[in-house]
């Protein structure tokens, strides 16, 4: 998309990975690389007391601040997403951290943001020797109130997100899911990143927020500072710094006619998703919050295909009770009305550590005890989501997804499990939807070879490609080294798919999907074809996918589908999927 | 009438299943604030202060372990024996 020319225009252009679509011209905020030079001085005898005043003031300053901050994110974002600054607080008002500053600055007659910055460090530094992830975590608490301290003590201004005034494209190393909690949504206009791929947190909130995105970077942020201009080329992974007028231009223009493509998807969001010849396909979106609802709404989806409710569980040091469940999913039943809402039960592990949960340390999460795994090890932690799923059925068109199942006991296991509230929820008189769907995600290798088994004892199943592809092709996604290696397109995918698909249909279940894949208008065709019942995709996708469908008739994508399976390399699949798509639009505009 | 200061001690066995973690840390940290006396926790040859949270977590003293719970004040009594149930209070 990008032209050889604007390269030798810009100062600095650099390549990364599309991450959400969209186009943003923006100066840039670093998000994760505040270091401060301390400098040591010694302070006379009689001024000694004015630097203790100093520091005293500083932690006064700093509370004040965590305070209203907690206020405000629990005010825009709900109470939980607050839970992280109680954390803070207990490091700021801890006394052996603060009398260790007031005596090193009384006995080594030195400057408090030189003592400060000795004892933090050394706290640290102990702490992250810890062999256990939730004191290890506790380190970041640390060293976010330390810079913010610091930052208060050198009068520095300018911290999170949340207080920004202007609108800025975020540049960071890595953004965790904590630090995108944080963040103002209206005044981020754009992110880069140096580390991630296109199923990364980021990109993830990145596209449900539809804010551009380019990550896997690698080395963006030693090549910016704060201030500098940037443009984010979310749909070609480009990322320009500094750019010359002319560039900008060209982008400002880029960024409209995106905008135009955009608006003119837009008639399609009402529409349903039916092929030409009638085959009716239903549509449905991902979600983390049940925030998320007025935009899967407006993007015409008809409901929820994922439910990722493992983010209610992050940034806290308690699990989210029965009633926070209960809730939560509540309103998710009743703003869609009859529209289906599939709640994924709880999927930790791997890249979503839950540090309160206090889950020791594995070699390879992924491969660990997460997700299913470890809800059958806490059947306490699983009963109190399963009740709250239960007690909200009652005000919508709910349905139960197992996430990771691998085998036929533990699908047998987890419904055990869900009998035995249900019995619970019958002897007490609470009401329940009696027949509420139970799913499973398939996702695991082994779960997709023996879905004729698994679809006898299920009402449906949801194919989870991202964690398919990387288990089937042993590729880790976030490794940038062999990310090249994470081919959705791969025949081996493609079989796992297919069989998957015919399994369902064998059993007469439903099939879906809900990883990336089923947002990726190449693959659509191709995933019609092989006779998925719905697609479930970041919101912003749906208008897109929708268009597809509309466009052709099943018979076409049966075609396609049965071409496509010949091909011997995913190359050859994604060029002859590209050359389709793009023929079909050029029809469709005839 | 006021109380005297007592200096009390105190060897105590952890039977809370998640240890001087986490929250288990973070209330021992509550309630030791709640008193006037000086609080003091000693595993091994380590003393912290008790109501410091840094402090109670670098002890990470675990189930089955046994720590010192040290208090000088006039509560010191009431103290050491509402500490002590925190610490042998082995539900969830």
């Amino acid at each position: 998309m990008n032209s050889k020319k604007s390269t030798k225009n810009s100062k600095k252009l650099i390549k990364g990975i599309a991450a959400s679509p969209g186009i943003a011209i923006g100066r840039v905020f670093i998000w994760d690389s505040e270091e401060y030079t301390i400098s040591k001085h010694s302070i006379s005898e009689n001024k000694l007391m004015l630097e203790i005043s100093r520091f005293e003031y500083s932690l006064i300053k700093t509370r004040s601040e965590i305070l209203e901050i907690q206020n405000q994110i629990s005010k825009e974002m709900g109470v939980e997403h607050a839970e992280i600054f109680n954390a803070h607080l207990l490091v700021l008002e801890d006394r052996m951290l603060i009398e260790e500053v007031i005596n090193k600055i009384r006995k080594e007659k030195v400057n408090v943001e030189h003592a400060f910055v000795v004892v933090i460090k050394k706290y640290a530094e102990i702490f992250s020797k810890m062999d256990d992830e939730y004191l290890r975590e506790r380190l970041a608490d640390i060293q976010d109130v330390g810079k913010r301290i610091i930052r208060n003590l050198l009068g520095k201004q300018k911290q999170g997100l949340a207080e920004l005034k202007e609108k800025v494209v975020v540049v960071g190393t890595n953004l965790s899911p904590s630090d995108t909690a944080l963040m103002h949504k209206e005044k981020v206009v754009g992110f880069a990143t140096d580390m991630g791929g296109r199923t990364s947190h980021t990109a993830i909130l990145a596209r449900s927020g539809e804010i551009p995105a380019v990550v896997g970077l690698k080395t963006i942020t030693p090549f910016v500072k704060n201030g500098d201009i940037i443009i984010i080329d979310g749909n070609s992974g480009n990322v320009i710094i500094n750019p010359q007028k002319a560039v900008i231009k060209k982008y400002q223009k880029e960024k409209k006619k995106f905008q135009d493509f955009e608006k003119g998807l837009s008639r399609f969001k009402s529409l349903p998703a039916i092929t030409k010849d009638g085959r009716s396909i239903v549509i449905g979106a991902n979600i983390e919050f049940p925030e998320e609802l007025p935009s899967v709404i407006a993007h015409g989806a008809q409901g929820i295909g994922l439910y990722r409710t493992e983010f209610m569980y992050l940034n806290r040091t308690d699990v989210p009770t029965e009633e926070e469940h209960f809730q939560a999913y509540k309103k998710v039943a009743q703003t869609l009305k009859k529209n289906p809402a599939v709640i994924r039960t709880l999927d930790i592990g791997g890249d979503k550590f839950v540090s309160h949960l206090e889950i020791p340390r594995e070699m390879n999460p992924l491969m660990g005890r997460r997700a299913i795994r470890f809800c059958l090890a806490r059947p306490d932690i699983f009963k109190t989501q399963l009740r709250g799923i239960l007690r909200a059925s009652v005000y919508g068109n709910l349905k139960i997804m197992y996430p990771m199942i691998s085998g036929l006991v533990e699908l047998r296991q987890a419904n055990e499990i869900l009998r035995e509230v249900m019995h619970e929820f019958k002897r007490k008189r609470i009401a329940f939807d009696k027949d509420i769907e139970v799913g499973i995600m398939i996702e695991v290798p082994s779960a997709a070879l023996i879905a004729d088994i698994l679809a006898k004892e299920v009402s449906f199943f949801s194919i989870g490609t991202n964690d398919l592809i990387q288990y089937a092709l042993a590729v880790d996604r976030i490794n940038e080294k062999i990310a090249y290696l994470y081919e959705p397109a791969h025949p081996a995918v493609l079989r796992l798919i297919k069989s998957v698909i015919d399994a369902g249909h064998n059993a007469g279940i439903w099939v879906g999907m809900c990883g990336e894949m089923a947002a990726e208008p190449v693959f659509t065709l191709l995933l019609l074809g092989l006779g998925l019942d719905e697609f479930s995709a970041s919101a912003v996708s749906v208008p897109e996918i929708k268009k597809i469908i509309r466009s052709v008739n099943f018979e076409q994508a049966q075609a396609i589908a049965s071409k496509i399976l010949l091909f011997e390399s995913s190359e050859e699949i994604q060029k002859y999927a590209t050359a389709k798509l793009s023929e079909l639009i050029t029809n469709s505009k005839k | 009438m006021t109380n005297p200061i007592q200096k009390i001690e105190k060897k105590v066995r952890i039977l809370n299943e998640t240890g001087l973690h986490a929250r288990p840390a973070a209330i021992f940290v509550q309630v030791a604030n709640k008193f006037n006396s000086e609080i003091s926790v000693k595993k091994g040859k380590q003393t912290v202060n008790g109501k410091s949270i840094m402090g109670i977590l670098m002890l990470a003293a675990g189930l089955g372990q046994q720590v010192t719970i040290c208090a000088e004040g006039v509560d010191a009594q009431l103290a050491v024996e509402e500490l002590e149930k925190l610490l042998l209070n082995n539900e969830q």
